[in-house]
């Protein structure tokens, strides 16, 4: 039994992302243009996103188990009235504004399908049967949908990937991978031509950027040109003349990575993609000692997730991925997308210091 | 189905569930084995070729602003144009002491204090080697002064910008509304892609409703620039595709005439092609000079025209609501025949009239009474006692019904933004918002266009066209055609398929419309002065629209009254009565009678539009 009320946390966990957050905010100044006060704003969401996290991680593994299909309920409501009633920004409809502040409501399904797909997975025995396999399917398509006619079909992939990612943990039997992937590649082309434009173009032109390197592929190539031209060392801290010059496009948010790695060289981004890897893999290994099989799967999704994130968003950057609009996780400026992270790595920590007092 | 604890396992589980964990971490190893390889492919393998692209990578691409389409009046006469001005922009990380820059600037060029401080709000917010506006319009002589000085000044530059104008200032500033420079609000409305180098957007009127034709495309240009980011020459360049241009209905001229009938009185005068819902003039005085907005207008003399009791921001003729008064009888005479009711039938007015079973006395106009009116006469003579007894007999389902035919508490569906929907109000209506029922008493006072009804003077004058059109109804509109200005091509707009006809009883509209000729040329119509020695025939009613309610037994003295509680003067008319050419509405706020105040403003509007007319044959 729990005798004192004790925070609950990690270790290891918090220095790896206390660590990130710091590098976070060098490269955020950097990026920004030597700008101050966007470095301070910056860091008021971190402190923001820790007190979450430190919060989310007092929730017992039981209550979030037990509201899951709530939470994914009241989520897939708001991205419907997000649809109807929600704010227009930049030529999507993302947001929905509460008065007060604005709420996009995809950032809480990243939490809520994960959670409902491992809620839905453990009210059976593992492995799951194929009738529950299509189940999850569904409540995974239904979110993702939505998300993606906004249109934002960065999140929408990175959701589809969180429920795909549950259901790969419990123990979908082989065949019945093969078989999903074999209609996936049977309705690719329908989906091709559902598209928008810009998609398509964006993946035409990974094929070759230099085909329209003022157009379509200038974003692309700049990109390229920042990292490429940074060598194994750099070129030094606020010495990035791609990023200095403006020819990298969103280098605050998006391209962020960019920006890094051309003042940072090869020896950064060991060290980045080391630093994302010890998280998750820290992650990882919580899923691995914990005891009960719902927060197996969910901290394990997540993990993967993070991890996923930024493999998505650095091959993007460096053009072997087309350009759909995923964050750097924990870099990126914006509000959002930090909270929900936050509130995950909350979750994560919250599920594995009890697993010592429960059982 | 083996059921199982809430948080419980079953065996084997842990293992399976573990091992793909353990597939995934290996998964997502290979993943970043393959991010590191592609990173040492650029940043080791490749390192030469990109660092070769970074050291030329002097190309940059910018923006080229496309020129906002013209507005033209119905004859070409430009409305919104673009004028090139001097503009002073600086770019704040070039510059190496700020306040030292604009204080030797402003020995040479004018500063005022409000430009420095949104330049310096401007410039905090935007970091990032971007060009801020300290001051515009700066005349020729400054102009030249600062180009002699631009060496002293790194970071300062002049350019020639186009800043939109509007020439006819006061007189256009309602329908046409203006641009303004793209708010942080805006950002989140327009697409940031297609706003590229556009600093300007359509805030009201024609300009916010038909922004997308207006605006055009960015064009881009490939600059070449120096380690420190100068532009040292252009290397290519896709032109920026001007805005269409956009021909409107409105006659200038008329406007100008409307305007001036109008005088110094608050009002609006709307007049439109009945035929086609060509809005020809559309008035709202008084007025502000839109080109304060362009750049800006500053704080204090927008909150001192803010708050100005007249109003001058508000378009009375889109947006202003009054009870149309007595203009409303004509529809009502219209249902009273159709319903059945003789039109030969007439009411005794003493000069009051009284609900059976009440004391409370509703009062005619003309307090001497009318004696014994017929349907024509009552119109002609405006007598409110027949109406009160159609008013009674009808009851305010009938009479909400064919206000609502006539358009009235609905959207006309002009082209212009936040048109409102007035009100026609009905027993279900005043139960749900007011909770309370309908009373007899509102019957007779909704039966002389007062209480609750709220008209637009846009809806009266498209009341006035469906008259003239003896019963077809058109949607007002005030674009006549789009221009592509490379192409040259006019994209006409075909509004007849916005018309429907109302299918209304021609011997009513007969009927109605020979009364409504009588008031302006027999000798009691109430309207006969503004109709006297008229070349042409005209058909129109006068209304008056009290404001505020004048107790049992009390007299209402014009004089006595504050200005601001008088009745407001409304006429609606059209002519000429055998063939139409124009409708138009006139509300004159707390100008008095309808006959003696808004009639002869639309009697000079009219004599305008014939005579202008008359000169073209």
């Amino acid at each position: 039994m729990l005798r004192r009320k004790k925070l609950l946390f990690d270790g290891p966990l918090m220095i790896g992302l206390i660590t990130l957050s710091f590098l976070g905010l060098f490269v955020i100044y950097s990026a920004s243009g030597e700008n101050f006060s966007v470095m301070v704003r910056q860091g008021i969401r971190l402190g923001i996103g820790w007190v979450v996290m430190i919060l989310v991680a007092q929730i017992s593994p039981e209550t979030i188990k037990r509201f899951s299909p709530h939470l994914f309920i009241v989520g897939v409501v708001v991205l419907i009235l997000v649809l109807l009633v929600g704010v227009v920004a930049k030529g999507a409809q993302r947001w929905l504004d509460l008065g007060i502040f604005r709420f996009q409501p995809s950032e809480l399904m990243k939490l809520a399908l994960p959670m409902m797909v491992a809620w839905l997975m453990t009210r059976d025995k593992l492995p799951p049967t194929f009738a529950i396999i299509l189940l999850a399917l569904v409540l995974t398509a239904i979110p993702t949908g939505l998300v993606v006619i906004q249109p934002d079909l960065g999140t929408g992939i990175m959701l589809a990937a969180s429920g795909l990612l549950v259901i790969f943990l419990a123990g979908i039997r082989w065949r019945h991978l093969m078989m999903m992937l074999a209609t996936v590649a049977a309705v690719a082309p329908f989906l091709w031509s559902q598209l928008h434009d810009y998609h398509r173009q964006r993946i035409l032109t990974l094929f070759d950027p230099w085909a329209d390197p003022m157009g379509s592929g200038y974003q692309t190539i700049q990109a390229q040109i920042a990292i490429g031209s940074a060598g194994i060392w750099g070129k030094g801290w606020l010495q990035g003349s791609q990023s200095h010059l403006e020819f990298i496009p969103e280098r605050s948010t998006d391209f962020i990575f960019a920006v890094f790695a051309e003042e940072f060289g090869l020896v950064g981004v060991l060290i980045l993609i080391v630093l994302y890897l010890f998280i998750a893999g820290r992650c990882l290994a919580m899923a691995y000692q914990t005891k009960e099989t719902y927060s197996r799967l969910l901290i394990g999704a997540l993990a993967l997730t993070f991890f996923f994130y930024l493999f998505v968003n650095l091959g993007m950057v460096s053009g072997i991925l087309p350009i759909v609009g995923v964050p750097l996780p924990l870099v990126s400026y914006g509000g959002t997308s930090m909270l929900t992270l936050m509130a995950a790595f909350g979750i994560m920590m919250g599920t594995h210091s009890r697993r010592r007092l429960m059982t | 189905m083996v059921s199982r604890s809430r948080m419980g396992q079953a065996p084997g589980e842990d293992a399976m569930v573990r091992q793909r964990l353990k597939l995934a971490g290996i998964i997502a190893l290979i993943l970043a084995a393959i991010l590191l390889a592609r990173l040492y492919s650029l940043q080791v393998s490749q390192y030469a070729r990109y660092q070769t692209l970074s050291l030329d990578n002097h190309i940059r691409l910018q923006a080229l602003s496309p020129v906002r389409g013209l507005i033209l009046d119905r004859n070409g006469v430009v409305l919104a144009q673009n004028t090139a001005v001097y503009a002073l922009k600086v770019t704040p990380e070039r510059v190496l002491d700020m306040d030292l820059m604009l204080a030797e600037v402003g020995q040479i060029v004018d500063l005022s204090d409000r430009e420095i401080l949104a330049f310096k709000q401007r410039s905090s917010r935007r970091p990032g080697f971007k060009k801020q506006l300290l001051k515009t319009q700066l005349d020729d002589a400054e102009a030249a002064k600062f180009a002699v000085n631009e060496y002293r000044f790194p970071g300062v530059t002049l350019e020639a910008v186009l800043h939109r104008d509007y020439p006819f200032a006061e007189l256009t500033a309602h329908f046409l509304g203006y641009v303004g420079r793209i708010s942080e609000k805006d950002q989140n409305r327009l697409e940031e892609e297609k706003y590229k180098g556009i600093s300007h957007t359509g805030k009201s009127g024609i300009e916010k409703q038909y922004e997308r034709a207006l605006v055009g495309s960015t064009g881009f240009e490939e600059v070449e620039i120096d380690a420190h980011g100068r532009t040292l020459r252009t290397i290519s360049r896709e032109g920026a595709i001007p805005g269409d241009n956009l021909r409107l209905t409105i006659d200038i001229e008329l406007q100008r005439e409307a305007r001036r009938a109008l005088g110094a009185s608050r009002g609006a005068v709307v007049a439109m092609d009945p035929s086609n819902g060509e809005v020809l003039a559309m008035v709202s005085n008084p007025s502000f000079d839109p080109n304060l907005f362009v750049d800006g207008i500053d704080h204090a003399t927008y909150s001192a025209l803010r708050s100005l009791k007249d109003k001058p921001f508000l378009n009375r003729a889109l947006h202003g609501r009054y009870a149309p008064g007595s203009t409303i009888k004509p529809i009502f005479a219209e249902v009273v025949i159709e319903e059945g009711i003789d039109p030969e039938e007439s009411v005794f007015c003493p000069g009051w009239y009284m609900l059976p079973g009440s004391t409370r006395q509703y009062r005619c106009w003309k307090k001497t009474g009318h004696g014994r009116v017929d349907l024509h006469a009552a119109i002609e003579q405006s007598c409110d006692v027949y109406f009160y007894e159609m008013g009674k007999r009808l009851g305010i389902g009938q009479m909400s019904g064919v206000l609502k035919k006539f358009g009235l508490g609905s959207q006309s569906g002009v082209d212009l933004p936040g048109e409102p929907d007035g009100l026609v109000p009905s027993a279900e209506w005043k139960l749900a918002t007011r909770n309370e029922p309908w009373y007899p008493g509102e019957d007779l006072i909704t039966a002389i266009g007062q209480g609750f009804l709220m008209t637009t003077p846009l809806q009266l004058a498209r009341v006035a066209s469906i008259l003239a059109n003896r019963g077809s109804v058109v949607q007002p509109r005030l674009l006549m055609s789009k221009n592509d200005p490379l192409s040259g091509e006019p994209e006409e707009l075909n509004n007849k398929k916005n018309t429907r006809n109302l299918h209304i009883n021609t011997e009513a509209m007969d009927r109605v419309i020979r009364a409504m000729t009588a008031v302006m040329s027999s000798p009691r119509g109430t309207a006969r002065m503004s109709g006297r020695r008229s070349a042409y025939s005209i058909a129109g009613k006068t209304g008056t629209a009290q404001v505020i309610a004048i107790a049992q037994g009390e007299e209402y003295d014009e004089d006595s009254l504050k200005e601001e509680f008088r009745d407001h003067a409304l006429f609606i008319a059209f002519a000429p009565v055998e063939n139409p050419k124009i409708a138009i509405a006139v509300v004159v706020e707390n100008g008095g009678s309808g006959a003696g105040v808004a009639a002869p403003v639309a009697r000079k509007v009219l004599d305008h539009f014939f005579l202008k007319a008359l000169e073209r044959a």
